[in-house]
């Protein structure tokens, strides 16, 4: 189990060291001299302050070495300089982080339990009025971008209803504390993990669904029916179970698609997490900036998956720890 | 030819097939009995509705198929009329079924412990603890090796007879009156399936159960059955009392089906001296590795080890054994479709393992393969007349003569050669293994390799796709590997007999010989396991003397 | 083939989504000859509401601009982006995955780890990166989008191939004396394809989505009016001029929808297992 875990960790590093090495070249893609680029994002354009930063940031070594010291900085979580906002990249994502962790994990949790709940409901009562009520608006969801999801629920709850707050993490210069402040936050965070899970509910939906009408047909099913168990422990403990487990592996692949939620639904939302900070930095061509913050959503997702696979192989006995 | 009075009688049973189904019923008109403390066989080939009328009986059939007309009595009630809440009482209780494939019919999630304490569960009966206690016992009755463990695995950790006994253990965990076996032997391996069928004869004697015993095989038959009734087309063409049907067939169908069963007595064959090799197979070693990784310790099967052989030119050399005995990766590793580890095939004079690229691609066509599975064989996006002549064409044949002489293999074969312009999926399994016949003979091959080549067929198909293999063989001139997990066809069909275990030819010898007179024990195990090898009634009075 | 169609007609959904996916073809390649008004030039005042002028049924956007016109021309984009970022996917998916499956070994082994790789990367962030670094254009957008999809491409015809390799028939061809080549192309790919094909109407469903979402970040080509551009430009105005944002959602919405209808149509008219209740 350990050996396993170790495994799985060494590959995932493997995998990150391939993505910043991904990054390196792509920082090199980018427009322009990365020096004039990163004068000109300071506001300095003169010949001695590009020289100048050409030395400090290596730019006159050969590309081996920039490689090295760049994966290297990496590895002591130094992210680069943002000349545009004047901050070291790894500490504005830093600041940033929670507020995203809050909102993914928020709209995961509940497109995960809404969205097995309503597949089982529809698996359940297959052919019937619920059941092609829940699949039709499942395909809509499934189908609906997501920064119009959130534009609409703003029209909706925010400007005709006046329910909900729209825009940010907190009421400005309220200066709630305490409950008071939970409070505020969970009120300005239901629209963005409202919007957010949307999408995913209607892809757990569909998943559950689909794989418990798939796995009713299986001959342990009938096995079951033959002990002379009820319908309810049927489907609970032989069918729901097994269905489950494509659902889970499912929901470790969408943590990408997770993450490209986030960008889209914090900049509606101006959320203020690393989503909306990769969409300033695109709108400021804040390349530094931008590539960090794609490091570390590549190291979340890592992170996700890993731990989706740990689950999987806990729940699925076929699948043995080899250590 | 029993006193006792039937617990389940079956009267007139009609039950429709959805529309658009090759015919309109799949039962139609059934009557049966079954009395406690006897086993009826229920006989038929594929698609004769068998398994329909077990899942009737357990009320267990799908909704798609119509219960038009007659009655199936349990204890006085018609149980075509039982509600649901009514059946759950009967299911498992007094009614318990095994099915064919203990692989898929155990839930993967659970502990073998927990499904059977199910059983209990499910009529609300005893404490937890109490249940498992009874699982492990039953474990034990049923001879499961190491019922502790056993008690704790989930269904992946057993073997396929390990993971029958336990849903033989399941079935009977409520002691019920009537037990449905849907063909609980058909899916394992010879001497399993022995162990197996003890196993529900002991079972049923001593609990005075009524066996309801699907099965295609006479031979099971014969080793089992107190009655017997033979279905076909959704009708019973003959029922009676195991013996009378077994000696003295008197529908003509059943005695079609009895005469196409192989007989153990090999039939009298010419030695064959003098005659040059036509494939000689030196020290044939091959070692299947699997995982092995950085933190993963490897798995090694050895599949083949130090294999010799050699096939005379005209003969048939049978390779029997069970699953897992490395008979198929053999076929494979002389055709090279693997590459082994160490070991050299040839065939005539040419070194087969040695050569590669273009040069391996025409020696091909000397050596040919007949497959086992009849619908995974054939394309199913190109026509049989392409299916036949692809491999001439890719050799260098004129395409129209080699459609051409496709058209006269079709004929050779028993097969119209209007055949040509048609798909796979519009023919018969029987039908097909004849396509891929033709195809192996398209390339004139001097050696035939038959994977399980009727493994898959119904026995009268296999009958005669047998005599199809065995008078082209002789016209042609052709020798042949012959691959089976079934004695009673390389009996029939093979000069020599090589028999594999665990990778490993225990056993050599002139066919007859070898089932006159085995000398390895593995070999003697496995003709003692044949289903039916004696007559019937012979079998059941040693039995009874033993008990 | 002809029967595959009527069965993905029989469908409903399968059916609707076709008609809805042929009305949006008709418009992206006849609507600007019917319209050849430039969506972006400024036609009547700013913010008129939809429904008051009988030539501009969908009002105008905060610079005067045609909003019909603008879902008209951007049905263009959407499908095209869509269809040809689907088609270089494939490209070059079909290929590493058939490689990989069907060579397996070592080669085999690292066209997986490379397909992986671009699996876990979060792939509308990618898409992103890739875009602003290219700069936004058509082209840019249509290889970032492949880039970002071609991976389940790649495993799932690896996952086909590798089980048609063992297939009997697949031996049958090799023990005749085939070339690889020919294996490949006759007996394998063919019998690969119906999965192929369904994810493929999934994939231009998901491409439109992306460029959508880029053009909405404003990552999209600047010289083309696109729906997601459209949505993203009314969004700050959205307090007063709902329509501008609302209409091209839809439009994106319904063409998606439409794509996914057509997708699920032809699972099921290609894997008839689920229709049939087994005997």
């Amino acid at each position: 189990m350990l050996a396993f875990i170790a495994q799985r960790i060494m590959k995932a590093i493997v995998v990150l060291l391939a993505i910043v090495v991904l990054n390196f070249f792509l920082i090199r893609l980018a427009p322009g001299d990365p020096a004039v680029v990163m004068a000109g994002e300071a506001g300095a354009s003169d010949q001695l302050f590009v020289a100048q930063l050409r030395e400090k940031f290596g730019l006159d070594q050969p590309l081996p070495v920039q490689l090295y010291r760049y994966v290297k900085g990496i590895a002591t979580l130094d992210l680069g300089f943002s000349f545009r906002q004047q901050a070291p990249v790894s500490q504005l994502i830093l600041e940033r982080l929670p507020a995203t962790l809050l909102l993914t994990g928020t709209a995961f949790a509940i497109s995960l339990l809404s969205g097995v709940l309503f597949g089982i409901l529809a698996a359940r009562r297959a052919g019937t009025w619920a059941d092609t009520a829940i699949t039709i608006l499942a395909l809509i969801f499934y189908a609906t971008p997501l920064f119009w999801v959130a534009l609409m629920a703003i029209l909706l709850f925010s400007v005709t209803m006046d329910w909900l707050p729209s825009f940010g993490y907190e009421t400005v210069g309220a200066n709630y504390t305490g409950f008071a402040h939970v409070l505020d936050v969970g009120a300005h965070l239901i629209l963005p993990a409202m919007t957010i899970g949307l999408f995913f509910m209607a892809t757990y939906t569909r998943m559950t669904r689909a794989s418990m009408l798939e796995v009713k047909r299986l001959d342990f099913v009938k096995t079951a029916r033959a002990k002379g168990l009820r319908d309810a422990v049927i489907q609970r403990r032989h069918v729901l179970r097994n269905a489950l487990l494509p659902v889970v592996t499912l929901a470790g692949l969408q943590a990408g698609t997770l993450v490209g939620g986030a960008v889209l639904t914090e900049t509606v939302f101006a959320w203020p997490g690393i989503g909306r900070l990769m969409y300033e930095a695109l709108l400021q061509r804040d390349y530094n900036l931008l590539l960090g913050v794609f490091v570390v959503c590549s190291a979340m997702v890592l992170a996700f998956n890993l731990i989706t696979d740990l689950i999987y192989r806990s729940v699925d006995p076929r699948i043995e720890f080899a250590a | 030819m029993s006193e006792s009075k039937p617990i389940v009688v079956i009267k007139d049973l009609k039950l429709a097939l959805p529309s658009g189904a090759d015919r309109a019923y799949a039962v139609d008109g059934v009557s049966f009995d079954l009395i406690p403390g006897k086993i009826l066989c229920v006989v038929g080939e594929s698609g004769s509705g068998k398994s329909m009328c077990a899942h009737a009986l357990m009320g267990l059939l799908p909704d798609t198929i119509g219960r038009e007309a007659g009655e199936i009595l349990f204890e006085g009630q018609n149980l075509l009329q039982l509600d649901e809440h009514k059946w759950l009482g009967l299911r498992g209780r007094h009614m318990a079924m095994v099915f064919q494939e203990p692989m898929t019919a155990l839930n993967p999630l659970m502990r073998i412990g927990d499904q059977i304490a199910e059983m209990f569960e499910a009529h609300g009966l005893l404490t937890p603890k109490d249940r498992r206690h009874k699982a492990l016992n039953l474990l034990r009755e049923v001879g499961l090796p190491n019922p502790e463990r056993s008690v704790r695995a989930y269904p992946h950790q057993l073997s396929g007879g390990q993971r029958q006994r336990a849903m033989i253990a399941m079935a009977l965990a409520l002691e019920p009156a009537v037990l449905v076996a849907d063909e609980p032997t058909t899916a394992l391996d010879v001497t399993t399936q022995a162990q197996i069928l003890k196993l529900i004869r002991d079972l049923q004697r001593r609990r005075n159960m009524a066996v309801m015993f699907i099965t295609h095989d006479f031979g099971v038959v014969a080793d089992i059955a107190d009655r017997v009734v033979v279905l076909q087309h959704g009708k019973v063409v003959e029922q009676g009392s195991a013996d009378d049907v077994l000696q003295l067939p008197q529908h003509p169908y059943t005695r079609a089906l009895l005469a196409a069963v192989p007989s153990m007595q090999p039939p009298q064959r010419a030695p064959l001296t003098d005659r040059p090799k036509a494939v000689e197979v030196i020290g044939l070693d091959k070692t299947y590795v699997s995982g092995g990784g950085w933190f993963r310790p490897e798995r090694r099967v050895q599949a083949a080890k130090a294999i010799n052989f050699n096939i005379l030119q005209g003969e048939t050399l049978g390779l029997v054994g069970e699953s897992g005995s490395g008979k198929s990766s053999v076929a494979r590793l002389v055709m090279r479709l693997i590459e082994p580890d160490q070991g050299t095939v040839r065939v005539g004079d040419t070194n087969f393992t040695a050569i590669g690229g273009k040069e391996l691609r025409k020696e091909r066509s000397r050596i040919q393969m007949i497959f086992q599975d009849p619908f995974a064989s054939l394309n199913p996006r190109r026509r049989v007349g392409n299916i036949i002549a692809d491999g001439p064409i890719a050799h260098g044949i004129d395409p129209d003569v080699a459609r051409q002489r496709a058209r006269d293999l079709l004929g050779m074969v028993g097969l119209n050669a209007n055949a040509m312009d048609r798909f796979p999926h519009e023919f018969s399994g029987g039908q097909r293994q004849r396509i891929g016949i033709a195809r192996a003979l398209a390339l004139e091959p001097e050696i035939l390799v038959a994977d399980e080549a009727v493994s898959a067929l119904d026995v009268s198909v296999q009958a005669q796709v047998l005599n199809l293999l065995e008078d082209l063989k002789a016209r042609l001139g052709l020798s042949m590997l012959f691959i089976t997990h079934d004695l009673r066809v390389a009996a029939q069909i093979c000069d020599r007999i090589a028999v594999m275990q665990r990778g490993e030819i225990v056993e050599l010898r002139p066919a007859a010989a070898l089932f006159l007179a085995p000398e390895h024990p593995y070999t003697r195990e496995l003709l003692a396991a044949v289903p039916g090898r004696t007559s019937p009634s012979t079998e059941r009075m040693s039995q009874e003397e033993i008990a | 083939m002809k029967r595959f169609w009527k069965l993905l007609l029989r469908n409903p959904g399968g059916l609707i989504g076709s008609i809805i996916l042929l009305a949006a073809i008709a418009v992206a390649l006849f609507g600007p000859i019917v319209f050849p008004n430039s969506p972006w030039r400024m036609v009547q005042r700013p913010f008129l509401p939809p429904f008051t002028i009988s030539a501009l049924p969908l009002g105008t956007d905060a610079l005067g601009r045609d909003v019909f016109a603008g879902i008209i021309y951007g049905a263009r984009v959407s499908l095209l982006v869509g269809l040809v970022s689907t088609l270089a996917a494939l490209a070059v998916g079909i290929p590493v995955g058939a490689l990989a499956g069907y060579f397996g070994g070592r080669i085999g082994d690292a066209l997986m780890r490379f397909t992986e790789f671009f699996q876990t990367v979060p792939s509308f962030a990618l898409a992103i990166v890739l875009v602003a670094i290219m700069q936004p254009s058509i082209v840019s957008i249509v290889l970032a989008i492949a880039i970002v999809s071609w991976p389940p491409v790649a495993r799932l015809v690896r996952g086909e191939v590798l089980s048609l390799r063992t297939r009997e028939y697949v031996q049958a061809a090799i023990v005749t004396g085939q070339s690889h080549r020919w294996i490949i192309w006759r007996e394998i790919l063919p019998n690969a394809l119906s999965p192929v094909i369904v994810l493929a109407s999934l994939m231009v469903a998901t491409a439109i989505l992306l460029e959508s979402s880029l053009s909405f970040l404003g990552l999209g080509d600047p010289n083309l009016m696109s729906w997601g551009y459209m949505v993203g430009a009314g969004r700050t105005v959205i307090r007063q001029a709902w329509w501008i944002t609302v209409f091209p959602g839809i439009a994106i919405l319904v063409s998606v929808l439409a794509l996914n209808l057509i997708g699920e149509g032809l699972n099921d008219a290609l894997n008839p297992r689920l229709n049939k209740e087994g005997r």
